[in-house]
């Protein structure tokens, strides 16, 4: 009996430091797991690309919903050189706009989100579905510049949002022609198998715009819709002054969000996927999280929308050897050079001074050419036969 | 007269049934299989076998060794036994799917007279200046001299010495093991110079599976032809500093020659800017204690963003870019220092970011203004500058401090910044990651192939995979028989002819068309002549299974 008891009496304090050691451990960790999670996402550098599908001053909404997006996410921190925005770019300049060079997305003409930093890399007719592929593949011909470019690397997370007219497993390009869910899934493959991204973020505003994230296949891909197959995706406002309506609703609640994250918020997923319910949107949003590795609560926005560094501190140094004497016989060089030097000034160009005070030349007189000739001869014989030559002698 | 008309409508159905049955067969056995051929994608033959025996290479890493012995290094009978050659095998344990050994050739021999002479110098210096101008070595191979017990070239606690060239220098010992003793330490050494663990898991960082973020640290950047240096100064207060940085002397003087000895590794080119009026993205924050600024190194992320749309990298090339920016802070936050997570202020004043490039912080010397009214004129010192920069671009290319084995002494790195077998060390890594790159391509396009039927490779493609795979075979043979310059250069052409034949603009030619699509396009051309035909053929074989049970029945 003692011996059954005393096992018993002897466990409990064991058991009271047991738990007390596990809470610890586990607080220990969860400290641990916490300044690990800043650096848990593993990626080096942030891409977006921002594609607007549509063209025509009655679809201002697209072009507004992607420049929007574009200035949340250059506020957030990623450079233009690393942002490929792909726009109709017909709104600012486009002759029905009463307020030149501006692009609105908020009513009462509150903010221009086009103003005077806008860099778009695929303008007008570039936006097409090849290219669009193109820049998502990586196959492009040796001749595109840097900035047409998606340099992503298997370090990059990379943002991309579509906005635009489609349908059930479409998205219409410019009206001339369409991209399927399958060709998107089967790009996103392409830049899986190269390991072009760690991780994607896709974030569609179209109607139906569940539709196209349903055929993709590969890991890391996190996608959002702004309505199921079979909705219709709603525009927010019209301005009556632009005559147009100026945001669509799923982008606008977005915005609003994305505006109270700065680029140290540790806001995460869950959050973004809870905005613009039914209530507000109409439309029912969507999401996909299964080809997603991490648990979306754990996944920043600032990963996707935001751009932050890994930095070390620099502790080491090698010592170089000065070399004295050159600097001084360097710097004097380098006075007497530019002492020597003549004033600067442009090469000579066009003499225009000798253009602008030009006395105008006498030309050449020269006998009217065959066509004129030919054509006052048509004249004349189609008169001759009207009126008869008789009346020749009233000319001569 | 019926009779003949019968037999004549009986000629004709006959007829008929025969026309039918051979436009059924022209169309089935010629017009199905034309139409399938045609419709291919074209798809020139790829080494597919040889892609998938890639994947299963095994890379072995030879790194020639050659040991010379001076008398009395160790006991005669042993030296009786030179020369001779020893390969020694190390299999790397690393969690990928190509299994990598290390092999180290130890030739053993007997030293030469000048080796002897050089040996018995008083300095190491000295010797090693005597040895160097014999021979030159190839890359990626190491010398090793074992001089005696009791010579005074090393200090007396020292068993080893590691040189900048590649030569090494180990204590030999009169024991009757001597020959396995001093093996041992050979490769102890040989290893410290050559390859070790580390410098293989940093350069397939990006292949291994997982330990993200605990290699987080060391990111060196990716093998590439040829990179972008960029030295940018940043002056956001040009009213109160006129700064000057004679750039192009320092560059001339101390960053290039680096370059030049790495120029193996690939092309470099060197530019520089001034900016002005470009402020850093955080306010620092005032410490009462020193009265200076500092910026904490939680904020350090945040810095480098707002500065980057400004110094116009992406129009330099198609190279990877490494930024080095000096900043010089604005008189209302001057100094300005850099603290690290515990509070203390960093030496260098300086910070980094993998892959990106380096900020160094660069405090004007209070006592300039004392004397002039502003703009102060500040003239940088380079050296301090590019001591700190070369320190970066050195943890940037990967080049770690060396960990020596124990009780060895280390020269320190020569007046370039980096030493030969560094190099050598970069160069391992770089193949080795270049032949992990070009795999991943080879097999990923193999497995696109497979997966996505519409994509075309045209002859010219599948010539660029045959050469990559060729390069790839040829690359790991080199490696295992420790000719190193040519393996690198063999391996720079497999990535390139990969890279090549995976993003040629001619893959993507065919955009896909889904079934319901393809049968749009199909039914309006098929269907019209098809319904005829295959009504016929059905009506023949009805008739014809009649006219079978008929005499059946008739019987």
């Amino acid at each position: 009996m003692v011996a059954a008891c005393l096992p018993r009496e002897g466990l409990r304090p064991l058991a009271g430091w047991l738990l007390l050691l596990s809470v610890g451990s586990v607080a220990a960790g969860r400290i641990e797991d916490q300044t690990e999670q800043f650096f848990r996402s593993g990626h080096t550098n942030n891409w977006a690309v921002l594609v607007c599908t549509s063209r025509f001053w009655f679809n201002y909404r697209h072009v507004a919903n992607t420049l929007s997006v574009y200035r949340s996410v250059k506020r957030l921190g990623i450079p233009d050189s690393h942002i490929v925005l792909m726009l109709a770019d017909d709104m600012a300049c486009n002759p029905r706009n009463p307020k030149p060079a501006t692009v609105f997305s908020h009513k009462n003409m509150e903010l221009n989100v086009y103003g005077d930093d806008v860099e778009v890399d695929y303008r007008s007719y570039e936006v097409t579905v090849e290219n669009f592929l193109r820049v998502l593949t990586g196959r492009i011909p040796s001749s595109t510049p840097r900035s047409k470019r998606l340099l992503s690397d298997d370090r990059s997370n990379i943002l991309i949002y579509m906005t635009g007219h489609g349908g059930n497993g479409f998205l219409k390009f410019q009206d001339s022609e369409e991209i399927t869910n399958i060709e998107l899934a089967d790009a996103f493959e392409q830049m899986w198998q190269k390991r072009r991204y760690n991780e994607l973020l896709f974030i569609i505003d179209t109607c139906q715009g569940a539709s196209m994230y349903e055929r993709f296949y590969s890991p890391n891909i996190m996608a959002l819709a702004s309505s199921q197959v079979g909705e219709d995706s709603l525009s927010h406002q019209p301005d009556p002054a632009i005559g147009v309506h100026l945001m669509d609703r799923y982008t606008f609640y977005v915005l609003e969000f994305l505006e109270e994250i700065n680029p140290a918020s540790q806001t995460n997923m869950n959050d973004l996927f809870q905005v613009c319910p039914r209530s507000l949107c109409v439309s029912t949003p969507g999401h996909r999280t299964d080809l997603f590795q991490r648990d979306p609560k754990n996944v920043l926005i600032t990963d996707f929308f935001g751009s932050v560094r890994k930095v070390e501190i620099t502790t080491e140094t090698i010592s170089l050897q000065p070399d004295l004497e050159i600097t001084e016989s360097s710097y004097k060089k380098d006075r007497m050079d530019e002492e020597l030097m003549e004033p600067l000034k442009y090469a000579e160009q066009l003499p225009v001074a000798q253009i602008i005070h030009q006395k105008p030349k006498l030309k050449d007189w020269h006998p009217p050419g065959g066509f004129i000739l030919g054509l006052w001869a048509l004249i004349i014989m189609v008169f001759f036969k009207t009126y008869g030559i008789k009346h020749m002698k009233f000319i001569f | 007269m019926a009779a003949p008309g019968v037999a004549a409508t009986d000629l004709e159905v006959v007829r008929g049934k025969r026309a039918a049955l051979f436009f059924a067969a022209v169309a089935i056995l010629l017009g199905l299989p034309l139409w399938w051929k045609t419709t291919e994608t074209y798809r020139a033959p790829l080494p597919y076998s040889q892609i998938s025996g890639l994947n299963a290479l095994q890379l072995r890493l030879m790194v020639p060794v050659t040991v010379v012995f001076t008398r009395e290094s160790v006991p005669l009978d042993d030296q009786e036994k030179l020369p001779f050659t020893v390969v020694q095998e190390r299999e790397i344990p690393l969690k990928y799917k190509m299994k990598i050994k290390c092999l180290f050739q130890k030739a053993y021999r007997r030293a030469l007279e000048h080796e002897e002479a050089a040996l018995s110098l008083g300095s190491m210096k000295e010797a090693e200046a005597m040895l160097a101008k014999s021979q030159k070595q190839a890359e990626g191979s190491l010398t090793v001299y074992v001089i005696s017990e009791h010579s005074s070239l090393l200090p007396q606690d020292m068993m080893s010495y590691i040189g900048p060239e590649r030569t090494a220098v180990v204590r030999g010992i009169m024991h009757r093991e001597a020959l396995n003793i001093v093996g041992h330490q050979v490769i102890q050494v040989a290893q410290a110079m050559s390859l070790t663990e580390d410098v293989l898991a940093a350069a397939l960082s990006d292949h291994l599976p997982e330990d993200k973020w605990s290699s987080d640290k060391r990111r060196p950047l990716k093998s590439s032809l040829g990179y972008e240096i960029t030295f940018s100064l940043l002056n956001p207060d040009p009213k109160s500093h006129d700064v000057h940085w004679d750039i192009e002397g320092a560059v001339q003087r101390y960053v290039q020659p680096f370059l030049s000895a790495l120029s193996a590794v690939g092309n470099f080119s060197v530019d520089s800017q001034i900016l002005y009026y470009a402020v850093l993205g955080v306010n620092p924050r005032f410490d009462p204690a020193s009265s200076s600024y500092y910026l904490a190194a939680h904020s350090l992320p945040h810095v480098i963003n707002p500065v980057e749309s400004r110094l116009g990298s992406s129009a330099a090339s198609l190279y990877p870019v490494l930024n080095f920016l000096l900043y010089v802070p604005e008189l209302a936050h001057s100094p300005l220092y850099i603290q690290d997570k515990d509070g203390a202020p960093v030496a260098t004043n300086a910070f980094h970011s993998p892959r990106w490039g380096g900020i160094m912080i660069y405090n004007v010397d209070p006592t300039a203004y004392n004397a002039s009214e502003l703009p102060v004129r500040v003239e940088v010192e380079m050296v301090r500058v590019m001591e700190v920069f070369l320190a970066q671009l050195r943890l940037l290319f990967g080049i770690a401090q060396p960990q020596m084995p124990p009780k060895c002494l280390f020269s320190g790195p020569k007046s370039e910044g980096l030493t030969t077998w560094e190099l050598d060390q970069l160069l391992w890594a770089r193949s080795v990651e270049n032949l992990a790159t070009a795999t991943t391509t080879l097999t990923s396009l193999a497995q696109l192939l497979g997966k996505i039927s519409n994509i075309v490779i045209k002859d010219d493609v599948a010539s660029e995979v045959y050469s990559a795979v060729a390069a790839v075979q040829k690359a790991a043979e080199e490696l295992a028989s420790g000719h190193l310059a040519s393996a690198f250069i063999a391996s720079q052409e497999a990535v390139t002819s990969s890279e090549r034949a995976f993003f040629d603009p001619s893959l993507l030619h065919l955009l896909y068309f889904p079934d319901d699509q393809k049968f749009a396009i199909y039914i309006p051309l098929f269907l019209p002549m098809a319904v005829p035909i295959l009504l016929s053929l059905v009506k023949i074989f009805l008739e014809t299974r009649k006219s079978w049970k008929k005499p059946e029945k008739i019987d």
